[in-house]
């Protein structure tokens, strides 16, 4: 299997990473009162977790070829 | 300085701007040096998805509840990572069948129908205008309010505004007028706008900057930060339940949940996120970094959402003030002029970027798709023998563009005020939606027929309209509101936003379930029982497996028939100009390698496909493919032609991978044998270089015993001390040579496994002992110590006592080769090690290399340079010696570094002969 298509596997696993996490119930887990840091718990989680979730999309997309060409 | 004159001059200097860009980006792009040719552009213009709705509508809603924005921008986050996969094959067929817009992608797929073009274009327009009304809208609220400066009123409040004085048709027509300059400047086989793109990026980029400008301000300008808003937020009881707001699974989660997935959809099939993403893509490696820069400019603009909609909350409680407003009025209620001014233009760019995209991207479908198509059938018009049509087909596109955009202003005008922004947008989603089954499916599916598309499009678009638009209709007072409780005709049953009685759920959640339903299942169960022709056949073989083929040929196996090539040059000319018919023209005859015009330019299959091609980027598919079939004499293939060839495509493309398979084997069989080889020919130089010094070897003696031998015969009268001499000398030598030839013999009875083995309880101890007293006369000639180092008792194994002895005294011998006389030292120790006996000779001699040590237990391998160094033996003791140990499952290597002497050691199993007879 070549570079390209183990990378739009990553993007696809990673996408469904995202459904599974801005949904319940995962999100019921953050929705309650208190804080992190004075930002909301879910306001925090979600704006964390996307924010993730684009980093790793950049990483699986920008990831050098290992075919090495 | 918020007078009303202020506010205009900037906002047309501002719209100057774009105009100069655009016209800048089109001068550049004409000259052969595109700026959009970037991933950076490529990226920024996606960012027309967010419009003055995400502009003003986001805080709106963040207002009402919490994160229930937030769907609308990770929704497309979550899409864009298929987008590998999904929108690369998009963009690759499009490229292919030069697709012009997103109707005429479906219409291609299934069969190049001009039915399904229409329908879909008929969707697409009824659907988005509500969505530029809401644009239209957004300035228009926004200048109203803007103009009230230092007040801040509402727009409802301040009644209607007479007709010519409405800020809104005016942008309309400005927008309509920069529409028409750079989306139908001319008519282009690859429809790039690169004028448009670059406006639209660099509005991308403004609306951006204002959104962050104004959030910096009102977190830590009026207050001290994130924490600070929140904390204010959470101390306030109206406010504190936002911060949790999500509860129940068919409450706001489902709401949630279809969010998402509606903003999912929206991104690919919203008519203008098809033009940027797709038909304006001039390469396909942008993807890549627009998958992970879209995402990160989604996220930036909604960073500051959720502290502008408190803010704005806590600074006017008394809900006298729109939330759609409060990134506006924030700013004016703290006579922050400027930075109000950067707003408005912010949101003007937001509502400008979308319009403009979206009207170029509908005029090229309404013009494709829906005029030209019945244009062409009506013979009245005789449009076959005009001879120019270019145009006709700019009038139309132009007419097309003022046409949507007052028909947004007229939806502005008469219903615009029934709802916030944010639900008028949802609506559009729901709508384009629709077309998610028949693409998705169209790409991935073979099985998708014309009529399956029709049912599917029609079933979808019925259920949004009687869902949704009705609604929105009956809430604008076009209809009687009781409709909305009780059902028409007091059917409850068929209460539009309670379908079958399908209540709690918010109504656009409601809408996407039914629609949904009805779209997949139509498209679905009607595909499967109804068959594909040819053509229909073809277009799904040619878009599911666009990646299997290569180039733009791969429709040209499907065609036969007879053309010529000046009537296909005078059709090309009438929808292209001449000057462009002509350059396609010499374009293809140039690849060719033959003359044009009054060469031989063969009017084949791959020509005709490739003519047809041209003309659908001026004109889409469908019109194309009846134009082409009006100047050719065609014989049109039957399903099971079509099936034949692209079987065969398919048997050919299996073949491939076969024998693409095949070679890759015998290029590591060929590899193998390389290596193989290679060691071969080593093995035959060490053979070589045996033989060399064997023989060297034997003459040596044989030398001196032929000439101690000659001496003798030939003088008799040799003295009897000196005779004696002689003949122990020829004694000794001829040993030697019996040496040399039993170790052969011995080394090739251990190769061929013929040796045999005399096996008995052995003591090492005692093995090491004796040979140490046979080897101690050539240890005293060569002035070299030998020591021992052995313990009391060792266990007594069983083995060849006579090999053992040869291992150890070729060892020791090895090793008093290479000592210098009077310093060397020997020393040979004996342990018992884990089940092993273990036996060192260790030595203070000049070391062995790591190279050598790699290889000296090979044949023949002497350590030191062959080429300068003398041999010191045959080669053949420590080879020799592996073997031994080897037979007996033990272990045999050396540990050296030179300059610090050389240890060789080897190990013997205690337990063979138990082991050997358990496993028997």
């Amino acid at each position: 299997m070549d570079n390209f298509e183990i990378k739009g596997q990553r993007l696809v696993a990673l996408s469904m990473l995202g459904c599974l996490v801005f949904n319940y119930p995962i999100l019921e887990l953050f929705n309650r009162a208190g804080t992190i840091l004075g930002i909301p718990v879910l306001y925090a989680f979600i704006f964390a977790a996307w924010g993730l979730l684009i980093a790793l999309m950049a990483l699986v997309v920008e990831a050098r070829d290992r075919t090495g060409r | 300085m918020l007078q009303g004159w202020v506010i205009i001059v900037v906002s047309f200097a501002y719209l100057g701007l774009l105009f100069a860009i655009a016209y800048y980006a089109d001068q550049r792009a004409d000259a052969g040096r595109s700026v959009i040719a970037s991933p950076y552009i490529y990226s920024l213009s996606l960012g027309v998805y967010a419009t003055a709705w995400t502009f003003y509508g986001s805080v709106g809603r963040a207002a009402s509840d919490g994160v229930g924005f937030l769907p609308i921008y990770i929704g497309p986050t979550l899409m864009i990572a298929l987008w590998w996969v999904v929108m690369r094959k998009i963009i690759r067929i499009s490229k292919q069948n030069r697709i012009t817009s997103l109707a005429d992608f479906i219409a291609s797929r299934y069969g190049k129908s001009a039915l399904i073009g229409g329908l879909v274009t008929v969707i697409a327009v009824v659907g988005i205008v509500p969505y530029i009304s809401l644009q239209l809208k957004a300035v228009s609220n926004s200048f109203t309010i803007v103009l009230q400066y230092p007040e801040i009123v509402m727009p409802a409040k301040i009644g209607a505004v007479p007709f010519l004085h409405d800020t809104a048709l005016g942008v309309a027509l400005i927008l309509a007028a920069f529409a028409i300059a750079f989306g139908t400047r001319h008519l282009d086989a690859a429809e790039h706008h690169q004028g448009m793109v670059a406006a639209i990026a660099f509005e991308s980029l403004v609306k951006l900057l204002a959104f962050l400008a104004v959030g910096t301000f009102v977190t830590f300008g009026i207050y001290n930060g994130f924490g600070d808003v929140f904390a204010r937020a959470a101390a306030s009881s109206k406010l504190r339940a936002m911060l949790t707001p999500l509860e129940g699974v068919a409450g706001s989660y489902a709401s949630w949940a279809w969010l998402t997935i509606l903003s999912m959809l929206a991104i690919m099939f919203l008519p203008r996120q098809f033009q940027v993403a797709v038909i304006e893509n001039v390469d396909e490696k942008h993807l890549n970094k627009a998958i992970w820069l879209f995402p990160l400019y989604m996220l930036a603009i909604n960073i500051f959402v959720l502290p502008i909609a408190f803010g704005g909350l806590l600074r006017f409680p008394g809900g006298n003030v729109d939330a759609d407003a409060f990134v506006l009025t924030l700013p004016m209620a703290e006579r922050q002029e400027l930075l109000a001014l950067l707003v408005f233009i912010g949101g003007l760019s937001a509502a400008t970027g979308m319009v403009i995209v979206e009207t170029i991207a509908l005029s090229t479908m309404v013009c494709n798709d829906l005029v030209m198509p019945v244009l062409l059938r009506l013979r009245v018009l005789r449009l076959n023998q005009r001879r120019d049509l270019t145009g006709l087909l700019l009038g139309i596109r132009r007419g097309a563009i003022v046409l949507v955009l007052l028909l947004g202003y007229l939806y502005f005008r008469l219903a615009g005020e029934a709802y916030a922004l944010v639900s008028i947008g949802l609506i559009s989603f729901a709508a384009v939606a629709q077309f998610a089954p028949v693409v998705l499916g169209g790409i991935f599916w073979k099985g998708g027929t014309r009529r399956g598309a029709l049912a599917g499009l029609a079933a979808g678009f019925l259920v949004w309209f009687y869902t949704l638009l009705l609604p929105a209709f009956a809430r604008s007072d076009w209809l009687p509101i009781g409709f909305l409780e009780t059902g028409p005709f007091g059917l409850a049953l068929l209460n539009p936003q309670q379908l079958f009685g399908l209540a709690r759920l918010d109504h656009i959640t409601h809408a996407m379930i039914w629609s949904m339903i009805a779209n997949i299942g139509a498209y679905v169960g009607v595909s499967l029982s109804t068959a594909q022709s040819a053509e229909e056949h073809r277009q799904a073989s040619l878009f599911v497996d666009v990646f299997k083929r290569s180039g733009e040929a791969g429709g040209a196996r499907f065609w036969r028939g007879t053309a010529s090539a000046p009537e296909l040059f005078g059709l090309l000319a009438r929808f292209l100009g001449p000057a462009s018919a002509e350059t396609v023209f010499q374009d293809y005859a140039h690849a060719k390698g033959v003359q044009w015009p009054g060469g031989d330019l063969a009017a084949d299959a791959e020509f005709v496909h490739y003519v047809e091609t041209q003309l659908a980027g001026a004109i889409g598919a469908s019109s194309a493919r009846i134009m082409v079939a009006s100047v050719v004499k065609e014989d049109a293939l039957t399903i099971e032609e079509v099936r034949q060839i692209v079987d065969e495509a398919s048997q050919v493309v299996a073949y491939s991978h076969q024998l693409e398979q095949k070679s890759r084997e015998l290029e590591a069989a060929t590899t193998e044998l390389r290596a193989a080889n290679e060691r071969l020919q080593e093995l035959d130089r060490l053979k070589d270089d045996f033989v060399s010094t064997v023989s060297h070897e034997l003459r040596t003696p044989l030398t001196s015993i032929r000439s101690f031998s000659e001496i003798l015969r030939e003088d008799p009268k040799v003295e009897l001390a000196q005779r004696r001499k002689f003949l122990d000398i020829i004694t000794k030598e001829t040993e030697r040579l019996t040496r040399l030839i039993n170790k052969i013999l011995d080394l090739s009875k251990l190769e061929s496994g013929t040796t045999e083995w005399h096996e008995s309880p052995i003591d090492m101890k005692e093995v090491i002992e004796s040979t140490m007293t046979a080897a101690s006369q050539l240890f005293k000639e060569n002035n070299v110590r030998l020591e021992a180092r052995l313990p009391q008792r060792v266990p007594r194994l069983v083995a060849d006592f006579d090999r053992i002895t040869q291992v150890i005294f070729n060892l020791l011998s090895n090793a008093v080769k290479f000592c210098e006389a009077g310093k060397g030292r020997v020393e040979v120790a004996l342990a018992e090690d884990n089940g092993f006996l273990r036996v060192d000779v260790s030595d203070n001699g000049p070391g062995i290399s790591p190279k050598d040590q790699k290889v000296i237990f090979e044949k023949f391998r002497q350590a030191g340079d062959a080429l300068t160094d003398k041999p010191r033996g045959t080669g053949l003791g420590l080879h020799i010696s592996f073997h031994i140990i080897e037979h007996y499952g033990g272990r045999i290597w050396v540990t050296s570094r030179p300059g610090e002497g050389t240890t060789f050691s080897f190990t013997l199993p205690l337990v063979r002969e138990a082991a050997a007879t358990d496993a028997v």
